[in-house]
């Protein structure tokens, strides 16, 4: 080897460079080994939404100080704050809270079991403006007895609003608990999603769990979008699915009441 | 922690132990693919995907296969391919590939003279190895940036250890010509 070869090799040793400091993390996150959140607007104000390179993975408010905490126990990666929430998911995010469910929001929800997933997506698929009892999710799921397990689904639901566990409830008009602070915040979610929480209620104190018109006897959930447009001279309303049902009334095949729903 | 031991982990809890294969060479990564490339933003997402395609292959691989790798050359085989694929994509648009500074590089203000002249020489070679042909500048780049033996390169590579010689020292040739014609270059300007 000539002296100039070495003075070339040793150059080209020193064409070594370390990785930027944030490449590691940044890689991690991407994997789905490593999360980060960040504060985005949403109809009830502020909220913090985590997530990694498999989707969004955590959901709280933003006036809460134990988003870090709860992360920690319940999905226990580490979590670093970010700038803002990745613009495709921020816009995703809007857009489904806005009610459009077609927009596709990858969630992370591995260590999930498969009932809860089963659970969640199946709230998924409740419109915005709608709600259902507890016991049409397990019917609607394949598990009609296990309506107090999907109530605990739903409390443990990592992305409230992402996924609209809000959107079910008590079938006695009562409003059910909320993993995102309680009753208080799930009226005002479903209040601001155009759900009449009164009108339910006051069904609801009456016995009445189902409502259907007398021109085309079809019998509907309340809040069913269908339910909605019947004129109220022409509104019957029933207590029970086998009570509409014996009146000559059929099931709505968009909302599909179920008997046992509680 | 060695590599022995890091396949081993890997081979036993994958997400627990890649933190630990990512932080350990990903430095490296990053020099390979900056050097492959000469370009700091692209070098970031190489090395980027290449870990993203290590994990993905390690998770479809079985434990056997896992603790069998040897992750130096592995890796760096990962990374060739991530920047081949990356300069195809990048040369259909456009077809220049200008060495930017790197971030370790950049600031100029105020360092004594002697470093900047060193570093002025690094970029000229780092120009140089990225202008390079692709049989020479991968041997060259994983030889002297990286530092993997020629048994090493030729398991990244599945080229044969004498070809890997003639290419690096054929690649060493054509760097020290392109230095010589700056310099003329320079004596005459």
């Amino acid at each position: 080897m000539t002296a100039t070869d070495a003075i070339l090799e040793a150059a080209l040793r020193d064409l070594r460079v370390p990785a930027p400091p944030a490449l590691a993390d940044r890689t991690l996150v991407e994997l789905g080994l490593a999360d980060r959140f960040a504060d985005l607007d949403s109809p009830i104000g502020p909220i913090v939404v985590a997530w990694n390179g498999r989707g969004v993975s955590f959901v709280g408010r933003a006036d809460e100080a134990t988003f870090e905490s709860r992360f920690a126990t319940e999905i226990g990666r580490p979590l670093s704050r970010g700038d803002t929430v990745p613009a495709t998911l921020a816009s995703a995010i809007r857009r489904r809270l806005a009610g459009d469910r077609r927009v596709r929001i990858p969630l992370d929800l591995r260590g999930a079991t498969e009932f809860q997933v089963a659970v969640w997506l199946k709230a998924l698929e409740i419109p915005r403006g709608e709600v259902r009892p507890y016991g049409w999710v397990a019917a609607e799921i394949g598990h009609p007895r296990a309506v107090r397990a999907v109530g605990s689904a739903l409390g443990h639901n990592p992305v409230p609003l992402v996924v609209p566990c809000h959107r079910v409830v008590r079938g006695d008009g009562a409003i059910g608990q909320y993993s995102m602070g309680g009753p208080e915040v799930k009226r005002l979610v479903l209040s601001t999603e155009g759900v009449d929480l009164d009108g339910l209620v006051e069904l609801a104190a009456g016995g009445i769990r189902y409502v259907g018109s007398d021109t085309t006897r079809i019998v509907c959930h309340p809040t069913c979008h269908h339910a909605r447009r019947v004129q109220a001279r022409h509104l019957v309303r029933f207590r029970s699915l086998p009570e509409a049902v014996a009146a000559g009334y059929r099931p709505c095949r968009i909302c599909r009441p179920v008997a046992s729903a509680a | 922690m060695d590599d022995r031991d890091l396949s081993r982990a890997l081979a036993t809890d994958l997400d627990a132990a890649f933190e630990t294969l990512l932080r350990c060479h990903v430095d490296r990564i990053y020099a390979i693919a900056l050097r492959l490339l000469g370009n700091a933003a692209d070098a970031e997402e190489v090395a980027q995907d290449t870990f993203v395609r290590a994990y993905r292959a390690i998770g479809r691989y079985d434990a056997r296969r896992i603790r069998g790798l040897d992750l130096r050359a592995w890796l760096a085989a990962i990374a060739v391919n991530a920047a081949r694929n990356r300069r195809r994509r990048l040369s259909e648009r456009q077809p220049a590939l200008p060495l930017t500074p790197t971030a370790a590089g950049s600031a100029s203000v105020g360092l004594p003279e002697p470093d900047a002249i060193r570093r002025a020489e690094a970029e000229r070679l780092g120009r140089h190895v990225a202008g390079l042909p692709e049989r020479y500048r991968v041997p060259i780049v994983l030889r002297y940036v990286d530092d993997l033996s020629f048994p090493e390169m030729a398991q990244a590579l599945g080229r044969s250890e004498g070809t890997l010689r003639a290419q690096v020292h054929r690649g060493l040739a054509l760097l020290r010509a392109a230095h010589d014609a700056d310099e003329r270059e320079e004596l005459t300007a």
